[in-house]
């Protein structure tokens, strides 16, 4: 008698066009000169970076567009220290929250140039980009992020966005 | 006592309508907006025509699905078309958008809130549909193969002329009717004039189906509003209550089915009350031209019972959304007065699988 069939392998790929949609278009098309591109509410007056393009609290369009600065604060973070499949930075390293000055939304980032015994909340960090001749439509022209020598922001001023 | 006439309802249940419809343009590829850029308009749109806000609604609920769009949670994320802030009472059926009405009626008749938004979304162009719709049957025996779902249609329309049911002049004067039909639906994507004749020259696409039985592809979203009782009449002079609902599913093995009836159509449809009500209209979700035929045989409608005056599905296939639009043309025959009754159907699956009829009447 054979042996039961206990496994059967059946590959699945499937291919997409993304279509990031007007509100992310204009975050990339930020990224791709260098810049980070936020959008304001017209009712609560929020700024969301990296919005698709409707508040996510009144529901409408956020058509006002804020060009927002290099800066902002580590609102939290944690240190990778697990090897992984496809893990493309030497662990290991930090992985933060970082809240644009401006901006009313955070966002995942790398931090570099820091020991990771040194990341704290509220740390100031700047963004560094690639050279300009690689900035593209994506966040990876974003190469990382770097503490700025600000001294730390008061919780007070990110307590609202853990 | 209320002041307002309700229709007959099984006991126990609470008089729940249609008070508001709207959807998107059909189109075959919308490239310029993101899924919660397409649904804002919509769901703007479905609440301005009663006058109300998400303030005003006691439940949400949505259908779609994470394999169009090629990206997780995204039902989570199309709810930032609404504002979802403060907290709301919120669900998502990974199914058409008539199964998120089926849940918002199951919620309604509780009777702790008197009003849902119902909404849904589709796209059918980021991905190769042919190849996302084969990955719903089952993984050991059909999903390997990838079965396209025109050629698993093409089977069940053959296996009907084998049978003797239908013949392809059947299949033709169905799309031409509907193609006709859907000259007066300005949402239609696909409406033309042709004689059955002329379809009838056009190539097989997969034998013995022609381009012309075939849905277009469309991208497109669509949302309702369902009010209860007194509530309904607040918002709708002629609201189209719901007098009967109901959902049933075949085996997921095709083989195992005689795919030349529905019988899960016409439990559904003896589940929901339709053999007691008089039907004006029927909006059928039947995306290939000879499912139209399964389907009225199934649900045991006469000759003089409008057919998918919308054009239906041949007119425009918006994923997870063209058995909601099925709803929400139904009840608009309904709120104009061109209908008394009407029946609207949404089907899943391959080849009829699933289905859910809706009895509406307005009194």
């Amino acid at each position: 008698m054979s042996e039961p069939v206990t496994m059967m392998a059946a590959p699945t790929r499937l291919d997409y066009v993304f279509t990031p949609g007007v509100a992310q278009s204009k975050n990339l098309h930020g990224l791709e000169q260098g810049k980070f591109i936020g959008q304001r509410c017209p009712k609560c007056r929020k700024v969301y970076t990296l919005s698709r393009g409707s508040c996510p609290t009144d529901g409408v369009p956020t058509d006002e567009i804020v060009e927002l600065p290099n800066t902002g604060t580590v609102t939290t973070y944690c240190i990778v220290n697990v090897p992984f499949a496809g893990q493309s930075i030497e662990i290991p390293y930090i992985c933060a929250q970082i809240l644009l000055d401006g901006s009313n939304l955070s966002f995942m980032g790398l931090i570099q140039e820091i020991p990771t015994d040194e990341i704290r909340m509220g740390m100031r960090v700047e963004a560094v980009w690639v050279e300009p001749e690689e900035l593209g439509p994506t966040m990876a022209s974003v190469r990382y992020f770097r503490p700025n020598g600000e001294p730390d922001a008061a919780f007070e001023t990110y307590k609202e966005y853990l | 006592m209320s002041p307002h006439k309700f229709p007959e309802l099984t006991s126990g249940h609470r008089p729940i309508g249609v008070v508001s419809f709207a959807q998107y343009d059909n189109v075959r590829r919308e490239g310029e907006h993101n899924e919660v850029e397409m649904l804002m308009p919509v769901v703007a749109e479905v609440f301005a025509n009663v006058g109300i806000t998400k303030d005003d609604v006691g439940f949400i609920c949505s259908g779609s699905t994470d394999y169009l769009v090629g990206g997780p949670f995204s039902f989570v994320t199309a709810l930032d078309a609404v504002g979802v802030w403060p907290p709301r009472a919120e669900s998502h059926v990974e199914m058409d958008g008539a199964w998120a009405l089926y849940e918002a009626w199951v919620l309604l008749q509780e009777g702790e809130i008197d009003a849902a938004l119902v909404y849904c979304f589709g796209r059918s162009s980021p991905g190769d549909l042919t190849e996302i719709m084969s990955v719903q049957l089952d993984p050991y025996y059909m999903a390997p193969l990838w079965p396209d779902p025109t050629s698993l249609a093409a089977l069940q329309a053959q296996s009907m002329i084998d049978a003797g049911l239908a013949t392809e002049a059947d299949f033709a004067a169905i799309a031409s009717r509907a193609r006709r039909s859907a000259l007066n639906n300005p949402k239609a994507q696909v409406a033309y004039d042709r004689t059955p004749e002329s379809l009838l020259a056009e190539e097989y696409e997969v034998a013995p189906l022609r381009r012309h039985a075939l849905p277009p592809l469309t991208d497109g979203c669509a949302a309702i509003v369902l009010a209860a009782g007194d509530r309904a009449y607040e918002l709708c002079d002629r609201p189209a209550f719901i007098t009967g609902i109901d959902h049933r599913i075949e085996t997921h093995a095709i083989g195992a089915r005689d795919l030349t009836h529905s019988p899960s159509t016409k439990l559904a449809g003896e589940k929901a009350g339709l053999a007691n009500k008089k039907i004006d209209v029927a909006e059928l979700h039947a995306p290939y031209a000879h499912q139209e035929m399964i389907l009225t045989e199934a649900l045991g409608l006469s000759d003089d019972v409008s057919l998918c005056p919308s054009g239906g599905a041949l007119a425009a296939n918006p994923m997870m959304s063209a058995g909601l639009i099925r709803i929400g043309e139904a009840s608009r025959a309904i709120w104009s007065g061109e209908a008394d009754g009407a029946v609207a159907h949404a089907t899943s699956g391959p080849c009829l699988q699933q289905n859910l009829v809706c009895v509406l009447e307005g009194v």
